[in-house]
């Protein structure tokens, strides 16, 4: 091996390590962010008593919307760990799923938990104007949301970019940024489910 | 010539995105079937369509949008090749250096602006009664004097970390160069957000922007809350470059108790900037879609808490102040051991009470809410929190004085101005404790004693530091040195009319004067409240000349000023060992850490150049 070429991956290794502890950095700063959210849920959903409450919801939206974008992240490391052993072919099929399922979720969510498209066979929705119980569900969505259009259009570039050879086995740095960024947000809906759908006793 | 700049490419961008993004949003109202003017939706998406056009405007995103059509780009050093070198301060460049003198820049005049707003309303409460302000305009102009004010701050403490960091801990540049050049940018429209919400009614109920007010006020709110989610990002991108350089890119041998002094006040500061300022993301985010979309999180109606808010604000907003002060009380820890030619006093027990300021002012955000009514259970822990801020705080005071004590002191401007920052934040330091305490809050809220708490603290921790760096590390920038005698002019006009200020402020304010009330009565305090007020506003117009003769000596003597030796000071920091003005890539050789960074008395050095890997760097 030539030193420049030493040299070079001195580089790449360099350059990852900062970008891996940097992205990571940006996880624990939406920490913040997300439990700013949470927060604000605890505090305003609750009766006169003190007791935690929750608006009454379609319980089948929430957990659809919930296993699709959980399936969407295994799909997510599959296609990482196809890249990181050179199977092309299984990160691009692996990744296109991801993104097609994050597409569901949001449609999942805009369609029938906003009830943004009005569909005959959906019921009466809680809009973000009614009180706390709007406010928050369209704040913790809303901002959820806006992560998962990140993330998919993130997916959209990491693969367009993987189709034209740009990751090989040794240097992928942009399918894992974008397959720890997929799995963050998912987690994040982890800890919002429960507090949103199942945590408190349901009011009308 | 003046297309090339990227910065007006970027106005004309922010510009033209902004009608864009207004127009768009008034079609789809239209098509949806909604009353085609709405100004809380209409300028929120102006705004923010604007915001992001200027960064693609400005060309800091050119990069990134490489990146995603799966290209590379190598970064290219040096000054553009066939423009003017100048021209790289008003257009995206990578290097740290260049990116620190923008944000220092922009600070200066952004602290310009925020303190002519200032004279103006100071110059109305000289006298009882209204001469020449109306009520509505002084609410304006003394809620963007706040915010300006704080932008300015804020870009300062990012203009020292970005310049001083990378050359104090020997790195070539910071860890993520595209990434710092679009934290600067980012503030660029912002600052013109925040500026512009004057023309849309200012924020008059106060720079809090406290529910249920802000919520009703008028739309200059939704700048400010567009403008303050922009400056916050920059906070937090231009932080998370900082921590990962200074954790990361040390040299060989630069154990983290090795660095120099200012890079742990920085480390903290950051900390603080990453976490914390998404919270102020989060109430400012909320309180624009309550206006926008009429999302009630704040309106009791529905069952909101306009109390949340102002936890979620002070959450941000108190450790806020320690990311002002924090960089300053790193430039007095820096400088002192230098002009007093001893080691700095407890090295690692200064680097750790930085990192213990950081950490105890998460928990203390609740004593700027003694009087809002909240659990009276929660007032004692807070108090008792505030007043351990002390304890990390006098260990600092002991350690400057114990590093003082027996050396032998030199008096330059910059030492001056360390020896100021001092006595100033220990005027404000020690007001502190006095509205930590419940009882005395209780009277003192929302008096003028307050004011004059956080303008000793923000001065002593900010302004009075800052302009001792300026002058320390000028002759490092320009090459040539400022000029000795206007430098002492300004620190001698400066520093008696703070302090006149300052104890003006706070008299008033135990005398029962009132913060953000335009006049009072002539015969408060019998009469002493008005004697006092035309003092505090003589002072407050001979702070603002003693900055422009500041202004003045540097701009001319980067022109004709004599030509400065490569360590006038006889510094041990590594950015004294290079020459002056530092060249393109700072160091010719990887550093290579022989000794402790505050040894001044011993003969051996803190870092040298391992010349065996010189042009080692540039291969890359």
């Amino acid at each position: 091996m030539s030193a420049l070429a030493a040299d070079a991956i001195e580089v790449y290794r360099t350059a990852t390590r900062n970008n891996r502890m940097g992205m990571w950095l940006f996880f624990f700063s939406e920490l913040f962010l997300f439990g700013g959210l949470l927060i604000t849920r605890f505090a305003l959903w609750v009766d006169e008593d003190g007791h935690i409450i929750r608006p009454e919801l379609d319980q089948n939206v929430g957990l659809i919307v919930t296993v699709v974008l959980l399936a969407s992240s295994y799909f997510m490391n599959r296609s990482e760990v196809a890249i990181a052993n050179g199977r092309k072919r299984d990160f691009l099929v692996s990744l296109w799923i991801t993104g097609f399922l994050g597409v569901v979720f949001l449609l999942g969510v805009v369609i029938f938990e906003w009830g943004l498209i009005h569909l005959p066979f959906v019921e009466h929705h809680i809009g973000p104007t009614d009180g706390v119980f709007g406010a928050v569900i369209f704040g913790m969505t809303g901002m959820h949301a806006i992560h998962v259009i990140t993330g998919v259009a993130f997916i959209v570039v990491v693969w367009r970019n993987g189709k034209r050879d740009v990751y090989t086995e040794e240097r992928h740095w942009g399918v894992e940024a974008c397959a720890i960024y997929w799995h963050y947000v998912d987690l994040v809906w982890i800890f919002f489910y429960p507090a949103i759908y199942l945590i408190g006793h349901a009011v009308h | 010539m003046l297309m090339q700049l990227g910065l007006t490419r970027g106005l004309i961008y922010q510009a033209a995105g902004t009608v864009l993004g207004m127009v768009v949003t008034m079609v789809w109202r239209l098509l949806a079937g909604m009353p085609l003017w709405d100004q809380e939706v209409v300028f929120v998406v102006g705004g923010l369509v604007g915001g992001f056009a200027f960064m693609w405007g400005v060309g800091a995103i050119d990069d990134w949008l490489e990146w995603c059509r799966g290209k590379a780009t190598p970064l290219v050093h040096g000054p553009p090749r066939d423009k003017p070198a100048w021209t790289r301060y008003f257009s995206t460049d990578y290097n740290h250096k260049v990116i620190g003198i923008q944000y220092s820049v922009t600070s200066l005049l952004m602290l310009m602006i925020g303190g002519s707003f200032a004279l103006i309303f100071r110059a109305e409460l000289a006298q009882a009664d209204l001469q020449f302000l109306g009520m509505g305009m002084y609410n304006k102009l003394i809620g963007l004097h706040g915010w300006a004010v704080i932008a300015a701050i804020l870009l300062g403490v990012g203009g020292m970390a970005n310049y001083l960091v990378p050359l104090m801990i020997g790195a070539e540049d910071m860890a993520f160069p595209r990434l710092n050049a679009f934290a600067f940018w980012i503030n660029v429209p912002g600052g013109l957000l925040l500026l512009a919400s004057a023309f849309l009614g200012g924020f008059d109920a106060g720079w809090t922007a406290y529910p249920p007010l802000s919520t009703q006020g008028s739309v200059g709110y939704q700048f400010l809350f567009l403008a303050i989610y922009f400056v916050g990002l920059s906070s937090i991108l231009g932080s998370l470059n900082l921590l990962v350089t200074i954790l990361t890119m040390r040299p060989k041998g630069m154990d983290l108790f090795r660095i120099p002094i200012f890079c742990w006040a920085v480390l903290a500061t950051s900390l603080i900037q990453l976490t914390a300022t998404q919270a102020i993301g989060t109430a400012f985010l909320m309180g624009l879609s309550e206006r926008a979309l009429g999302m009630g999180f704040f309106d009791p109606e529905g069952g909101g808490n306009p109390i949340l808010f102002q936890h979620i604000f002070w959450f941000y907003s108190h450790p806020a102040v320690y990311v002002f002060v924090l960089p300053g009380l790193g430039i007095i820890s820096e400088l002192l051991p230098v002009f007093s030619r001893k080691p700095l006093f407890g090295y690692r027990w200064i680097a750790l009470s930085s990192l213990a300021i950081a950490l105890v002012g998460f928990l203390v955000w609740g004593h700027h809410m003694f009087t809002s009514g909240y659990s009276p259970y929660l007032r004692v822990p807070f108090m008792v929190a505030t007043l351990l801020v002390a304890v990390p705080t006098g260990v600092k005071f002991f350690s400057w004085v114990a590093t003082m004590w027996g050396g032998r002191l030199r008096f330059p401007t910059p030492m001056l101005f360390t020896l100021g920052a001092i006595s100033v934040f220990l005027l404000g330091g020690l007001t502190g404790p006095i509205l930590a305490t419940v009882a005395s809050d209780l009277y003192l809220h929302d008096t003028y004693f307050v004011v004059g708490h956080f303008h000793a603290t923000l001065f002593g921790g900010f302004v009075f530091p800052f302009c001792a760096a300026i002058y320390f590390w000028f002759p490092k920038i320009t090459g040539r040195m400022y000029n000795e005698a206007l430098g002492k002019l300004h620190f001698y006009i400066m520093t008696p009319a703070f302090w006149l200020m300052s104890i003006g402020q706070m008299t008033v304010g135990t005398m029962g004067m009132r913060r953000r009330i335009v006049d009072y009565d002539p015969t408060l305090g019998g009469g002493l409240v008005e004697a006092r007020h035309l003092e505090t506003t003589i002072a407050a117009f001979l702070i603002g000349l003693s900055i422009l003769i500041m202004i003045y000596n540097l701009v001319t003597s980067a022109e004709i000023g004599v030509r400065a030796p490569a360590n006038p000071w006889r510094s041990r920091s590594p950015e004294w060992q290079i020459p002056s003005p530092v060249p393109e890539h700072s160091f010719a050789a990887p550093l290579q850490v022989v000794g402790e960074p505050y040894d001044y008395g011993l003969e051996e050095e803190y870092v040298v150049m391992d010349e065996s890997q010189a042009g080692h760097a540039q291969a890359h």
